[in-house]
């Protein structure tokens, strides 16, 4: 079974658009969308879902006013700023609680409940490409890094179920835990990036953090003709690194066409967007060791 | 004041639209980088660095002659970041959070602090504009204690030069999108007219909300996509503050490392228009009134 994941830096470098493409284009496999925090892929899909399940990942502090003698021992303690007198006692600001427990069990007359944090939910649907596993993390809540993992074993064994030898992932951007999170196992990572200072600076980070984890890397370099020098920059930095670039994509409107409709791109007429996107789908099976 | 630039989806314009209020705003004014997993400020405001720290946080370090192994350590760690069994501790400072709670509980005082690199911290200047940014090491995790550092650093430069700040944040509605923000006056939603736009916009006003912070909006590249992100701001009442049109022309400017605002004086009018009703949203009688309202 190989795991691919899209990965990017930089937001909005299209990494829905191009995954939901491959989606279309890949045979046999798992769909999954780890950008918990804010997923898109499923506007794309349309999925059915067939199957939820709820996420809870940690706890919380709650102090019971009755019980509380207003020592402040609890407030002095936290090192996230989340306990304060708010006039008619001490209160947790679930927003900062980290969930670390430390007023819980410092707490001298036991006036601390500990519950544990509902952070979301997690579905696996059927799509017109095939099964997704997808998840969204309620706004605000944390550990997507953990959902991430979640999603990656439902996804793993679903394959494994279906006989199914690729498990094609979504990722998050930026370079933080629900990245690092989605690289673990991951047999290929393709970073899609665009030809602006932010969009090579953050292929660069995101390059790094690959090699750190020592996940191999290609690069789609995507809106290539907004500017021929940044594009050229890419393409030595690639060359000097080793990335292979799998494909130069025109900045085109036919993108978000397609996603207005909800569908994706390789589903209008033929374009050269389409006839790039699907030469890259070939080079990303080739160097995933796919259909061998 | 404090001015925090959020999204919901990458790429919307966050950067772009911390840069040129940055660069238009009328006194004193420091543009903050807190997307310290791919900051980008730099790139277009262009600063001369003055200064630069490493930023650290407290994690476990342990004595291991003055641990008996009693576990009380390992059985408060919520993060698994120390592990006790049989005659054997373990500490994995990449876990910790760094509430102190095993050096607080341990008995024979066995744990003492020790440190995480987090990431770097640099400040500067871009003309009469003031910077200051973090930078997430390569291979960690967490990026809110980065960002608390920052934002402790801010409320120091803010307390000798005075005058406001312009927070860049990092995408998403979690917890490092919500630790950019929690703290300042008015949160700047920017978005894009499209499917994805309007739906992680949507996520991101759900996540802010709760904060009872005044919020407005920004609808970048306007004329794409459809009508959905107008619709929805109108049902909650959330006002656009400003619209950028859909422009190839904008988007090499930005693929050039250019402010937008300097671009035209239609561009440059646009943002000083947004500044004035930043300073508006801003003003306490305008909150009481959405209240009663």
């Amino acid at each position: 079974m190989r795991e691919i994941i899209i990965i990017s830096g930089k937001g909005g470098t299209g990494k829905t658009s191009l995954t939901g493409a491959f989606a279309h284009l890949a045979a046999d496999k798992i769909i999954c969308d780890l950008d918990v925090d804010a997923p898109d892929l499923h506007l794309l899909l349309q999925p059915a879902k067939e199957r939820q399940e709820e996420f809870y990942s940690g706890h919380e502090a709650v102090i019971i006013g009755e019980k509380c003698d207003g020592c402040g021992l609890c407030a002095s303690l936290c090192q996230f700023g989340a306990i304060k007198e708010n006039g008619a006692g001490f209160v947790v600001d679930p927003v900062r609680c980290e969930g670390c427990k430390v007023c819980v069990a410092f707490c001298p007359t036991a006036a601390i409940r500990f519950p544990e944090r509902h952070c979301g939910q997690w579905y696996v649907s059927s799509t017109r490409f095939g099964p997704l596993v997808h998840a969204q993390l309620f706004p605000g809540a944390e550990n997507s890094g953990r959902l991430v993992m979640v999603l990656k074993q439902q996804a793993r064994e679903l394959a494994k179920a279906r006989g199914a030898d690729l498990v094609l992932c979504d990722g998050a951007p930026g370079i933080g835990c629900p990245v690092i999170s989605s690289l673990s196992g991951a047999n290929l990572a393709v970073a899609v990036t665009e030809p602006t200072p932010s969009g090579r600076h953050d292929l660069e980070r995101v390059a790094a953090l690959c090699r750190h984890f020592q996940t191999a890397l290609a690069v789609i370099i995507n809106k290539y003709d907004l500017n021929g020098d940044e594009t050229a920059r890419i393409e030595v930095f690639c060359h000097d690194e080793n990335y292979p670039v799998l494909a130069r994509l025109p900045h085109d409107p036919l993108v978000t066409k397609a996603m207005v409709q909800g569908l994706v791109v390789t589903e209008l007429p033929e374009s050269d967007f389409s006839r790039e996107l699907g030469q890259a789908w070939s080079r990303i099976e080739a160097l995933a060791g796919l259909g061998r | 004041m404090i001015v925090a630039v959020a999204s919901g989806k990458g790429g919307t314009g966050k950067t772009t639209v911390a840069a040129s209020l940055a660069t238009i705003w009328d006194g004193p004014v420091l543009g903050v980088d807190l997307d310290v997993e791919e900051p980008n400020l730099n790139l277009f405001l262009h600063p001369v660095i003055a200064g630069s720290e490493m930023a650290h946080m407290t994690v476990p370090m342990v004595e291991e002659a003055k641990c008996t192994y009693c576990g009380a350590c390992s059985e408060l760690c919520q993060f698994k970041a120390v592990s006790v069994f049989n005659q054997v501790i373990l500490i994995f400072p990449e876990m910790c959070h760094g509430c102190g709670g095993c050096m607080a509980i341990c008995p024979e005082k066995a744990i003492s602090p020790g440190q995480r690199e987090l990431g770097e911290i640099s400040w500067g200047r871009a003309g009469d504009v003031g910077f200051l940014s973090g930078r997430l090491r390569i291979g960690e995790a967490m990026s809110p204690p980065l960002m608390r550092r920052v934002k402790a650093r801010l409320d120091q430069m803010l307390a000798v030069t005075g005058g406001d700040a312009i927070i860049d944040a990092p995408p998403g509605v979690s917890c490092p999108a919500v630790n950019a923000v929690m703290d300042s006056d008015v949160i700047l939603l920017v978005t894009e007219p499209t499917p994805f736009g309007v739906y992680d916009f949507k996520l991101a006003w759900e996540a802010f909300t709760p904060l009872g912070k005044p919020m407005g909006a920004v609808i970048n590249r306007a004329g794409l996509g459809n009508d959905a992100i107008y619709r929805f701001c109108r049902e909650k009442g959330l006002p656009i503050l400003a619209e950028i049109p859909y422009d190839r022309a904008i988007a090499e400017a930005y693929s050039r490392g250019r402010v937008i605002a300097a671009l035209s004086p239609g561009l440059e009018a646009t943002f000083v228009t947004l500044r004035d009703e930043i300073r508006d949203l801003a003003k306490p009688s305008r909150s009481r009134e959405a209240a009663h309202a």
